[in-house]
């Protein structure tokens, strides 16, 4: 077979990347407390008692409000970012730039300590507001990177013909260049959420008392009992990702459609 | 072509003693070091179909930007109608523009398009659909409305955008090289249709474009320009016969150029000594004296303003004899390159000139190497002193 060596590694590498997560349902349903083969029996228990556990409610529910708190705050930012960078010349455009995708590259680690220092010199209560500040620092490179492309992708002149036409730079841009990066803007809040809600370090250190969801599950995972429930946690996670990816696909391919672009790339 | 020839003298008559629509004085535009406009005075009247002419980096699309509001000046005035243009706003200028890229917006439909300057108009919903309707109807896309405007052909954008400024009534239509992404023969039909349209409308046209046959064939007028500045500004063809220095004859069509010793002034004109062309009077009025280059004096006259002569033809006006050098066939056309004799008498450089001729039926395309008579008339030539 042509090709036969590159198609196992392929293969292989599906294997490797997914079967871990594929094991996670199975052990979701599985009846027994030890996460071992052989599986024991079929249970819907862990789910039950996932939704019956108050504390993980409440890391679930910080995990949504920061979540949605940073994406909405990165992707606004990121638009202002986007938008200065791909249609004004300014002096230090590229230091600028360059200081907005620092986050990056460096260890989120540092970041963290960094921001507690400060925080708590400053005498700042650490709460879920410390974490979403946190959050929106680290999500600004994706949305400024992906609202970029965005707005890079627009004629100038739409701009221009709707000023000419009698609009307001304002209503210009209301009318004609939101409609038009719209799918840049979902696809940043997207990734700006998913990433904010499975960070772990920068809500490890600045969450104060408050638990996110990924937090929690690290302080459960000492507690052999738990792991069942946080298998069931995770299965429910991954559902939600794959529903929520879809649903962006879903939106980012009819905006395509709307406007006659060509399709270049996505997600799926 | 085919607007007929006495619409368009009349529409130039009309259009000459005309208001000034548009006034430019002493315009200067600079990007950082780059000096784009160089103090541009211009006057374009109301109803005119007026174009801007030049190779690109010439400034045209500048201007036209400074014009519609997009680019602000350093020095010099513009007056729309009168009006000083001296702190309004692009959306406030009685102009509208349409743009190289139609920037036609893809998420509305065609209706939505060509209504969309309507917004702030106080008239019921009712009313600015009739309008659109008529807007359409008048660009020939009745009944498009409700289309995707992504879906469009090429031609149907432009009509769209053309639409879409013409319904706001402007004083000034801008046309920014509005023709340069159609084929052809879709250029050639939307010359048309926008001179009728200009003339329907009543509107003054300003278009930019690099095509010189574009602009010849639709402008009552060309500011011809180079480097920031408008080299010549005349009617088509008084550009075409009578340019005012070699680089806008080079520029408008071919010419063929021949230097010239000039003898003296006569009371009609010049007395000139051309090389193959012998002793020639050149009339007053094709005298130009405003020659940049530095090549010395010359005379210039049009491929198709000399022809070959057959054997037995009638000549008419001077015939000088020469060799055929070259010998280029286009169906309609026939070039030939002609080495005149004694062209080489100046400086022992030899000139052959390229001519014109019409294929006409049972004329015979003549052989390289033949030699031929070649006539012409000195109220043809163009002298560059």
């Amino acid at each position: 077979m042509k090709g036969g060596g590159l198609r196992a590694y392929a293969i292989l590498y599906l294997l490797f990347l997914y079967a871990p997560i594929l094991l996670l349902p199975i052990f979701a349903f599985n009846s027994g407390t030890v996460i071992a083969f052989p599986l024991k029996g079929f249970t819907t228990q862990w789910f039950a008692q996932m939704v019956g556990n108050d504390s993980m409610r409440r890391a679930l529910g910080n995990s949504l409000t920061i979540a949605v708190c940073a994406s909405i705050f990165a992707t606004c930012l990121g638009i202002f970012a986007a938008r200065a960078s791909t249609r004004f010349e300014f002096p230090a455009k590229g230091p600028i730039m360059g200081l907005i995708m620092l986050p990056l590259v460096l260890p989120e680690i540092i970041v963290s300590i960094s921001l507690l220092v400060v925080l708590l010199s400053l005498g700042v209560k650490l709460n879920i507001l410390t974490v979403i500040l946190g959050h929106t620092l680290i999500c600004m490179p994706y949305a400024t990177v992906i609202l970029s492309t965005a707005f890079n992708s627009l004629d100038r002149s739409l701009e221009e013909a709707a000023y000419d036409l009698g609009e307001t730079k304002w209503s210009a841009f209301r009318l004609v260049i939101l409609p038009l990066v719209m799918p840049g803007i979902i696809s940043s809040l997207l990734m700006s959420f998913t990433i904010s809600l499975d960070e772990f370090i920068i809500a490890f250190f600045l969450a104060g008392n408050e638990p996110t969801l990924p937090t929690y599950i690290f302080s459960q995972l000492r507690f052999p009992k738990q792991i069942p429930t946080i298998m069931a946690l995770g299965t429910v996670l991954v559902v939600m990702s794959i529903i929520l990816l879809t649903i962006a696909e879903y939106f980012r391919r009819r905006g395509i459609a709307k406007t006659g672009a060509k399709d270049t790339g996505g997600f799926l | 072509m085919t607007t007929p020839a006495s619409s368009t003298a009349a529409h130039r008559a009309r259009t000459a003693a005309a208001r000034p629509m548009i006034e430019c004085r002493g315009i200067q535009k600079h990007y950082g070091d780059y000096h784009a406009l160089r103090g541009i005075d211009l006057t374009i009247r109301a109803g005119e179909f007026f174009s801007l002419l030049g190779p690109s980096g010439c400034g045209k699309t500048t201007l036209l930007r400074t014009i519609a509001g997009f680019e602000d000046i350093q020095s010099g005035v513009i007056l729309i109608d009168g009006q000083d243009m001296d702190g309004v706003q692009a959306n406030a200028r009685p102009t509208n523009m349409v743009f190289q890229s139609y920037a036609i917006f893809p998420h509305l439909t065609v209706a939505e398009n060509v209504g969309f300057g309507l917004r702030r108009d106080p008239r019921s919903k009712a009313e600015k659909a009739a309008a659109v309707e008529e807007a359409l109807e008048m660009v020939g896309l009745k009944g498009y409305g409700k289309r995707a405007s992504h879906a469009l052909s090429g031609g149907q954008r432009q009509r769209v955008a053309l639409a879409r400024a013409l319904i706001l009534k402007p004083k000034v239509l801008l046309l920014d090289e509005p023709l340069s992404a159609l084929d052809r023969k879709m250029r050639e039909q939307m010359q048309v249709e926008l001179i009728k349209l200009q003339r329907q409308v009543g509107i003054t046209f300003v278009l930019v474009t690099h095509d010189q046959e574009e602009a010849l064939v639709m402008s009552d007028r060309i500011a011809v320009m180079f480097e920031g500045q408008i080299a010549q500004l005349d009617g088509p063809e008084a550009l075409y016969a009578r340019p005012t220095s070699r680089r806008v004859a080079n520029f408008i069509g071919v010419m063929n150029f021949l230097p010239a010793h000039v003898l003296g002034d006569t009371p009609d004109g010049v007395e000139v000594e051309v090389p193959g062309l012998g002793r020639v009077e050149i009339p007053a009025k094709n005298v130009s004296s405003k020659d940049p280059d530095d090549e010395g004096p010359s005379v210039g006259f049009r491929p198709e303003a000399v022809s070959l002569v057959g054997a037995g033809q009638p000549v008419q006006g001077r015939v000088t004899e020469g060799v055929i050098d070259e010998v280029v066939y286009y169906g309609d056309m026939t070039y030939y390159d002609v080495r005149l004799d004694g062209s080489a008498s100046f400086d022992g450089k030899a000139r052959p000139i390229r001519i014109a001729m019409r294929n006409v039926f049972g004329r015979e395309v003549q052989d390289v190497g033949t030699r031929a008579k070649v006539s012409w008339s000195p109220g043809s030539l163009v002298l560059f002193r």
